[in-house]
């Protein structure tokens, strides 16, 4: 066979057929089928008409939707702050509060387990604050770096242009500087909103037994219930989907991909 | 005067909710103490049980290992992945990118639980032969080596490939000699990223791991449901280790980057 460049592309696409393409297939398989392996749509009725996973589903969204709020309110005005100082070692500084992000994050939630146990003598009293809490400690970085990716390298003169045209601090920051980096949020929110829906070892380590989508997966795992465990993992990956289709093309590309490379 | 405060005290406040935890803990790993709080007498204790405890040592080793060797094979399947799309008609291209990014979105509990019923309940394949994880962790850092490696392609003058080739080079060799060195920098970033995606997995290891086998994370996270003090007080040890390697890293890291950025200026 003649060698071309497109070739070397095959071991690759044979890679992503059989282990990204062919599990999703199965996935679906089980979801639609019972133990005889019978087509049927009860893993999705009982999905739907059970109050218990349906709980499930609705306390992923609020300690979901509670972390990405906090991260956001802690890390605009920090990549805010950071982005516009006029200080020379910027980069270095945002490498401070990068850094957690490649300490290993059991071990951290470890470090903050033990914070919050000394504070809170017991753990069990807060059990939803101390998953949000957590979560944040946990994803916090990844919201910090894509803001401040977007914020640095917007134009300045934009923003003076806004105030010599009469508009106060405020109003120069609301129409120009923060539709501008919505880019940059838009990443960070991805990066932590479903995450956040999944994370259930969060959860486990400090205490909460509540269930989130990701705790249904494991327990399914734990009882080797495939068809049930394989529905909840639909139902995830629809979420996933609708969301990546909001923020389909709205997202930093830039700033995303150039937090992960360091 | 507010304002500057703020501007001041806000990231600092951040700072120590960050580095509070890590702190204490790094403090707590010097000292006899069984549970944070109180303690009587600084110890190296814990970095003595850490390293000579048999399960400990193998925990560590086994997860380093399993990092660099998934990140090896994904480094060379996603970069042959990327020159492949790079070169191929548009739909080929595009059909590769879309897939790619399909592990890069998905949460990994859902990529975990489908892989391993794919391999272990429908191929059947024992999770006791290590295939499932490994397979798990390249399907994990695989993707992202890819788009670390798109970039450099872009960037790259796609006459030099032509020039070598003109000038008698089988395209092998033009390859290796030409492309290869050009995206370079994004193979090592690409593995580098891989690294520390495969170190960070809890999910997937937990769905395709051999029941005998642990990595830091899922030992961690078993532990801190166990009551065994000895080996707790031991990974905050571990804990502070990483810490301070991350540490080095990054400042060599950026030391490199300042002296290349250096050099550049003077050139």
């Amino acid at each position: 066979m003649r060698f071309s460049r497109k070739t070397l592309g095959i071991p690759y696409a044979v890679f992503l057929l059989l282990f990204v393409v062919a599990p999703l297939l199965v996935l679906f398989y089980y979801a639609f089928t019972n133990g005889q392996g019978v087509f049927t749509l009860k893993n999705l009725t009982d999905f739907f008409t059970d109050p218990n996973t349906l709980g499930t589903l609705a306390y992923s969204f609020a300690v979901s939707l509670a972390t990405t709020v906090l991260c956001l309110l802690i890390a605009y005005p920090v990549a805010y702050i950071l982005a516009t100082s006029k200080l020379k070692a910027k980069s270095v500084i945002i490498m401070i509060f990068i850094l957690p992000m490649w300490i290993n994050f059991s071990l951290r939630v470890t470090a903050l387990k033990e914070i919050l146990t000394i504070i809170e003598g017991n753990l069990a009293f807060y059990p939803f604050l101390n998953s949000v809490l957590g979560m944040t400690y946990d994803f916090l970085p990844f919201m910090i770096l894509p803001i401040y990716n977007s914020i640095v390298k917007l134009d300045i003169s934009l923003n003076e242009a806004a105030r010599d045209l009469g508009a106060n601090g405020r109003m120069a920051f609301l129409r120009v500087t923060l539709p501008l980096s919505l880019p940059g949020i838009i990443s960070g929110v991805s990066m932590v909103f479903l995450p956040a829906m999944t994370n259930y070892v969060v959860l486990d380590m400090l205490y909460n037994s509540t269930y989130i989508m990701g705790s249904l997966i494991g327990s399914y795992f734990n009882a080797y219930n495939w068809h049930g465990g394989s529905m909840i993992a639909l139902v995830l990956l629809g979420i996933i989907c609708v969301f990546s289709l909001i923020t389909n093309g709205k997202e930093d590309e830039e700033a995303k991909t150039g937090g992960a490379l360091l | 005067m507010t304002r500057k405060i703020v501007r001041i005290a806000f990231p600092i406040l951040v700072l120590l909710f960050l580095y509070v935890p890590i702190l204490v803990l790094a403090f707590y790993s010097i000292t006899d103490a069984t549970q944070i709080g109180s303690f009587r007498n600084f110890s190296f204790q814990n970095y003595v049980t850490l390293f000579n405890t048999e399960e400990l040592r193998n925990m560590i080793i086994g997860t380093i290992l399993l990092a660099l060797g998934a990140a090896l094979i994904a480094t060379i399947l996603g970069t042959l992945g990327a020159i492949g799309a790079f070169y191929s008609g548009k739909r080929a291209g595009s059909a590769i990118a879309t897939v790619n990014n399909i592990p890069v979105i998905n949460a990994d509990v859902v990529t975990g639980f489908s892989l391993c019923v794919l391999l272990v309940v429908v191929f059947g394949i024992a999770k006791d032969t290590y295939i499932p994880l490994v397979i798990g962790h390249v399907t994990l850092c695989a993707p992202f080596v890819y788009l670390s490696v798109i970039p450099k392609l872009r960037q790259m003058d796609s006459s030099l490939y032509e020039a070598a080739l003109d000038l008698g080079a089988k395209p092998s060799k033009a390859l290796l000699k030409v492309v290869i060195p050009q995206i370079f920098s994004g193979m090592i970033s690409g593995f580098a990223l891989a690294v520390t995606l495969s170190l960070d997995d809890y999910f997937i290891a937990t769905y395709t791991k051999p029941a005998t086998f642990d990595t830091i994370s899922t030992y961690v996270v078993n532990a801190t449901k166990g009551s065994q003090t000895q080996i707790k007080t031991a990974l905050w040890a571990l804990s502070t280790l990483i810490f301070l390697l991350v540490i080095v890293f990054v400042v060599v890291m950026n030391i490199r980057s300042w002296r290349a950025t250096k050099k550049g200026e003077k050139a």
